[in-house]
């Protein structure tokens, strides 16, 4: 399989789904949006808490998110819904959105009338704009133009000595191919960064690493806080992981072995080929949410605890070398790789299982969180609420 | 790091010949003989204290202060002497990053 079907955009992108989304640009809009997806099942909608009272850098990523999550390829239409006062500016937004050529519509509560009005009116446009979207066919589009993010979360010990050299070995396969692949979660490298830095292709790359490095740790400073307890998490230190260091040191072997091409800024629209590193925090949902701003077509994650989360727009695959939890969240979980541990499954299997499950998805198999509904979001903030 | 091959029938697996610790693939009990691999030697040790799997077990005798390695990699400093066999996690190692602790302190 060296294609997979997709729906190529009218930019140039390619979706393997072809979603329509909701976006509100506040969280005033959410229960509008959410009446209207849950009308129009086969919408997504993205609740979330900001929009409003924010400014500067930290309004700029929360429209950043937005405006990049309604770019993901693997969304084919957009219906933007607005308070009418919040900062976010919902007509900027659908600009932002509008060069990819895909159908984007906005409206706003206070012009329509309230909410019984924008309900109604959302759900007509839903219904239409989801007609166009069925009458659109998928066409063979080779696996070079395939973007992945790397994730791991609830990790244990499973995670540093399976899932992750597992997935690893994947993404080795897809940069072979051409394609691209983003590892994301600062956090999560502390204490190896060393290791990553002398993969980097340039010493400024190398650099910046260390340098976003380092502006965590400061931030961590500031709190007065050990991270010990919010990361590595009760759950992971339950799961053998007992400093930060250690479950860094298992969260890197997830993005196989290429060099590092470069450093991306949070929710920043990615290559289309190689290896890069996206400036995020470790935390599930806001990493995973960042990786699809920025235009990844799905999302491997690996996990030893077991975590059902999902993403918006973007399949995300479940990957454990935890056997006792593959069997208990069976209807969470896509991938088994524990018999690695058993001694049973080589790295090299357990690598091309995880390939052909990637392969699989990028040609519409259903993940397990696609199929339950797992379509989770956050945005990271980095500054207060007014 | 990310290339080794797992031996069939292990109780505790040993990511590098640096490494002090070995993480357990079973539940293991106190008093139990295990066997681990480290390149091409097997080894024994007997477990003093009960490991859980996932779980950390000190394959050699590690002084308090001591940065500890796995992976071939320092994953902490030990806050307390540990002896071979002994579990090794939260109680007796500490990370050095991300301390903010003591740099309120320091």
């Amino acid at each position: 399989m060296s294609h997979m079907m997709g729906y190529r955009r009218s930019d140039g992108t390619v979706g393997i789904r072809n979603h329509l989304l909701i976006i509100p640009t506040v969280i005033c809009s959410n229960q509008v949006v959410n009446r209207i997806s849950q009308m129009v099942p086969e919408t997504v909608a993205i609740p979330h808490q900001h929009g409003c009272s924010q400014i500067g850098a930290d309004k700029d990523r929360t429209f950043e998110v937005l405006a990049g999550t309604g770019r993901n390829p693997n969304v084919g239409g957009v219906i933007i819904i607005s308070l009418g006062c919040e900062v976010v500016d919902p007509h900027a937004l659908a600009d932002a959105i509008r060069p990819t050529g895909k159908l984007v519509e906005v409206f706003d509560i206070q012009s329509a009338g309230g909410s019984v009005k924008a309900i109604q009116h959302g759900v007509e446009i839903a219904r239409k704009m989801r007609a166009e979207l069925e009458a659109m066919k998928p066409e063979p589009i080779p696996l070079s133009e395939l973007i992945i993010g790397v994730k791991c979360g609830g990790s244990d010990a499973t995670s540093g000595l399976a899932s992750n050299p597992a997935l690893g070995a994947a993404a080795d396969k897809l940069i072979q191919q051409g394609g691209g692949v983003v590892i994301g979660e600062t956090t999560e490298i502390i204490g190896a960064e060393h290791v990553l830095a002398s993969r980097c292709a340039t010493q400024e790359t190398a650099d910046q690493l260390y340098h976003i490095v380092d502006r965590f740790e400061k931030e961590v400073e500031r709190m007065g806080a050990d991270m010990r307890g919010g990361n590595p998490s009760p759950g992971n230190i339950a799961g053998g992981l007992t400093t930060i260091e250690e479950k860094s040191l298992g969260c890197i072997s997830k993005c196989g072995n290429a060099p590092i091409q470069g450093i991306v800024e949070y929710a920043e629209r990615l290559p289309k080929h190689g290896l890069y590193f996206m400036d995020s925090p470790g935390n599930d949902i806001e990493c995973v949410s960042g990786m699809a701003a920025g235009g990844a077509h799905l999302v491997c994650f690996t996990t030893g605890r077991g975590t059902p989360t999902g993403s918006a727009v973007v399949p995300v695959i479940k990957i454990t070398g935890n056997k006792r939890m593959f069997e208990r969240m069976n209807d969470n979980m896509d991938i088994d790789v524990s018999d690695m541990l058993e001694g049973t499954l080589s790295l090299e299997d357990a690598g091309e299982r995880v390939w052909r499950e990637i392969q699989e998805v990028a040609n519409g198999k259903l993940t397990k969180a696609e199929i339950l509904g797992h379509t989770e979001f956050s945005i990271n903030r980095i500054g207060p609420s007014l | 790091m990310a290339g080794h091959q797992i031996e069939a029938g292990a109780d505790a697996l040993v990511m590098d010949a640096r490494d002090h610790v070995a993480t357990a693939i079973k539940d293991l009990q106190p008093g139990q003989k295990i066997s681990y691999r480290v390149q091409d030697q097997v080894r024994e040790l007997e477990l003093l204290d009960a490991i859980p799997f996932g779980h950390k077990v000190a394959i050699q005798d590690v002084a308090q202060g001591t940065d500890i390695r796995k992976y071939g990699e320092i994953i902490g400093r030990t806050t307390a002497d540990i002896r071979a066999g002994q579990h090794v996690h939260v109680h007796n190692v500490e990370g050095i990053r991300g301390r903010g602790d003591q740099a309120v302190k320091g």
